[in-house]
């Protein structure tokens, strides 16, 4: 657990465009042990997908430009490396699977040979080699009858079936990372537990870490050891995944935590956090959250935080825990909601 | 598969009746009096009735059109009132010509159109890019007659290094070729550059680059594939257009295809062969768009033919 596959410090990615720089990712730091799962949470628009592009440098298609920082996989920054180098981290040590299993998958290809191309690119295995290696990841990832799905063409398969696929095609060539971006967001409730069952279950094998990039915090509780939480382009917590669920710090994350309906308690109103996520463009002043925060204080509309460690294990960027040491249940706790 | 095939060629029928109708009462339009010019500057109005009645001219035009279809029917597309041959021996002599300058003009224009809509999409909004498009704007907007006398100037008359029209040897066909693709070479440069573009963004494009795919492989390989579907449609109308013979390029080449032979049964009135080569350009727009479906088959899994 002490080897470190993946280490991300003060990452600035910018994005550009007629009416200025927009900071989406401003400063973030983590690290990813091997076999570990790091989750990063976070509301849409809190940067944390654009994170998860940056690391593999998939930002073409976007304005968005690594602006500072340093991204360590295995001691490499790969924000130094060329595109050419890029591409042989790609897929093969680093693997990323998405959020739409429907539209992942190129229509016009067949099954087999869209898992066969990077078996073929990194591996360098023969089309024989790469066709066994693909029926034998579709039967690892739970798909019935592989030997008959690679002739089929995507639209045969249903969207639980295309991110199986995916997650085979992702884990093919053993990466030590695999980046999740929200995977079961977009399938049925009871296909998710599956397929987060099976990302796990796979991983542990191959002692794979794993970046889960989500906003559900069930699957956070489901999945990680340890939990970034992120708004407004900074990570504003960070801790073990027990600590995050029983002592949340800083005011946003418990926000997060009280917004999840609980089973068996009748309430006339489901809990939300007031307000909306900051426009990148019109950041505030001090700290991010200030203007939805119940407990915002003068200075935290002056000057923002710095990210400080509450205990070994838990850092979190808030005034109410500037003065450290104190009482852990002291400041923040059940009390005060 | 057969069985839509099947159902594709029985529905050819009706249209060309439909067409036939069509083109029966346009040609009749046509102002002019085809007795009075194969009877002759000179001949009496008695001469004149008589070559009408052997025509069958003086009939009702229903009854007119009957007889045609019944002729068309056995395969008789009728006789050529100015040279005096069948309409099918006219139009048979001319295809080939028009075919193959058909042929030519569309693979070096769709070549040189995929590969310019490709890199400007691929270099967007780079000079690359703007030089492609700036040339198929232009070759979109050059008006072919002129451009043509233009290339015959240069290549034939100041150079002499290429005839200037007839088809005596492949060189003849280099000039012809050239003008007749130049707009299909633009028009397939647009598409194909907006087509791909838009594929480019699609998620399944992000999903190659993860795979750690190069840049080549996934625009030839998973781009191009995909931005190839509303490409064919065009291409094929094109086909079917530049088949239908191109009367402006013909003549300006004095290329012997239908376009030449067309324009030249326009200005004698041969009502037959008119009606014969409109008829064989419906039948070609036809096929040709039943090709372009089974090639949507091909580049699309997602369609079945039922």
């Amino acid at each position: 657990m002490e080897e470190k596959v993946l280490q991300v410090r003060n990452l600035q990615t910018h994005f550009t465009s007629d009416s200025g720089t927009v900071k989406a990712v401003d400063g973030v730091s983590f690290e990813v042990g091997k076999g570990e799962t790091l989750g990063i949470v976070g509301e849409s628009g809190s940067g944390k997908s654009v994170t998860s592009l940056s690391i593999m440098r998939l930002l073409k298609d976007t304005p968005g430009k690594i602006a500072g920082g340093e991204i360590l996989y295995e001691g490499t920054d790969l924000t130094t490396l060329s595109e050419r180098e890029m591409r042989k981290i790609r897929g093969n040590d680093i693997a990323m699977i998405f959020q739409e299993p429907m539209t992942s998958l190129n229509p016009v290809y067949k099954i087999g040979r869209q898992l066969e191309e990077s078996i073929i690119l990194h591996m360098k295995a023969s089309k024989k080699a790469a066709r066994e290696r693909s029926v034998q990841m579709l039967k690892a990832v739970g798909i019935s009858r592989p030997e008959k799905i690679v002739h089929e063409f995507p639209h045969q398969l249903s969207g639980g079936m295309r991110q199986r696929v995916m997650i085979a095609m992702a884990m093919a060539c053993n990466p030590k990372v695999l980046i999740a971006d929200e995977p079961t967001t977009a399938l049925d409730v009871t296909i998710q537990a599956q397929i987060l069952e099976l990302m796990k279950s796979l991983t542990t094998t191959t002692d794979t870490a794993i970046l889960l990039i989500t906003h559900d915090l069930g699957v956070v509780a489901e999945m990680c050891d340890r939990v970034v939480v992120m708004y407004g382009g900074r990570a504003v917590e960070e801790s073990d995944v027990v600590s995050i669920f029983t002592n949340p710090k800083h005011p946003y994350t418990q926000g997060l935590l009280e917004s999840i309906p609980k089973i068996g308690e009748r309430v006339d109103r489901l809990q939300s956090i007031p307000g909306n996520v900051p426009i990148p463009s019109h950041m505030p002043m001090g700290c991010k959250f200030a203007p939805r925060c119940p407990h915002a204080m003068d200075i935290c509309w002056e000057k923002e935080p710095s990210f400080d460690k509450v205990t070994t294990n838990h850092s979190v960027r808030c005034w109410l825990h500037e003065e450290v040491p104190q009482d852990e249940s002291d400041l923040v706790g059940s009390s005060e909601r | 598969m057969l069985r839509f095939l099947g159902k594709r060629l029985l529905q050819v029928i009706p249209i060309l009746i439909l067409v036939s109708i069509f083109i029966f009462l346009f040609v009749h339009m046509i102002p002019g009096d085809p007795a009075r010019l194969v009877a002759g500057e000179d001949a009496t109005i008695e001469d004149v009735e008589l070559v009408r009645k052997e025509l069958g001219l003086d009939k009702p035009i229903t009854e007119q059109y009957v007889t045609y279809m019944k002729n068309l029917f056995r395969g008789d597309f009728g006789t050529s009132l100015k040279t005096n041959r069948s309409v099918s021996y006219e139009i048979g002599e001319r295809f080939m010509p028009t075919f193959w300058l058909t042929v030519w003009s569309m693979l070096w224009a769709v070549a040189a159109g995929l590969l310019i809509g490709v890199i400007s999409a691929t270099k967007r909004n780079k000079w690359q890019d703007y030089l492609g498009m700036f040339g198929a704007v232009s070759g979109l907007s050059l008006p072919s007659f002129w451009l043509g006398l233009m290339l015959i100037q240069l290549f034939a008359v100041t150079l002499g290094w290429l005839p200037s029209g007839g088809m005596d040897s492949w060189k003849s066909y280099i000039l012809p070729a050239f003008t007749l693709g130049t707009g299909v070479a633009a028009v397939v440069a647009r598409f194909t550059r907006s087509s791909l573009m838009d594929v480019l963004k699609e998620d399944y494009i992000r999903t190659g680059r993860s795979k750690g795919l190069n840049e080549r492989r996934i625009t030839w390989g998973h781009g191009l594939r995909n931005a190839m579907i509303p490409v064919v449609t065009m291409t094929g109308l094109q086909f079917g257009f530049l088949l239908g013979g191109s009367v402006v390029i013909e003549s300006v080449f004095s290329w012997p295809g239908l376009g030449k032979l067309l324009i030249d049964s326009v200005a004698y009135r041969d009502y037959p062969v008119i009606q014969g080569e409109m008829l064989i350009f419906a039948l070609e727009f036809i096929l040709i768009n039943l090709v372009v479906d089974l090639l949507y088959g091909i580049l699309n899994p997602q369609i079945r033919y039922e």
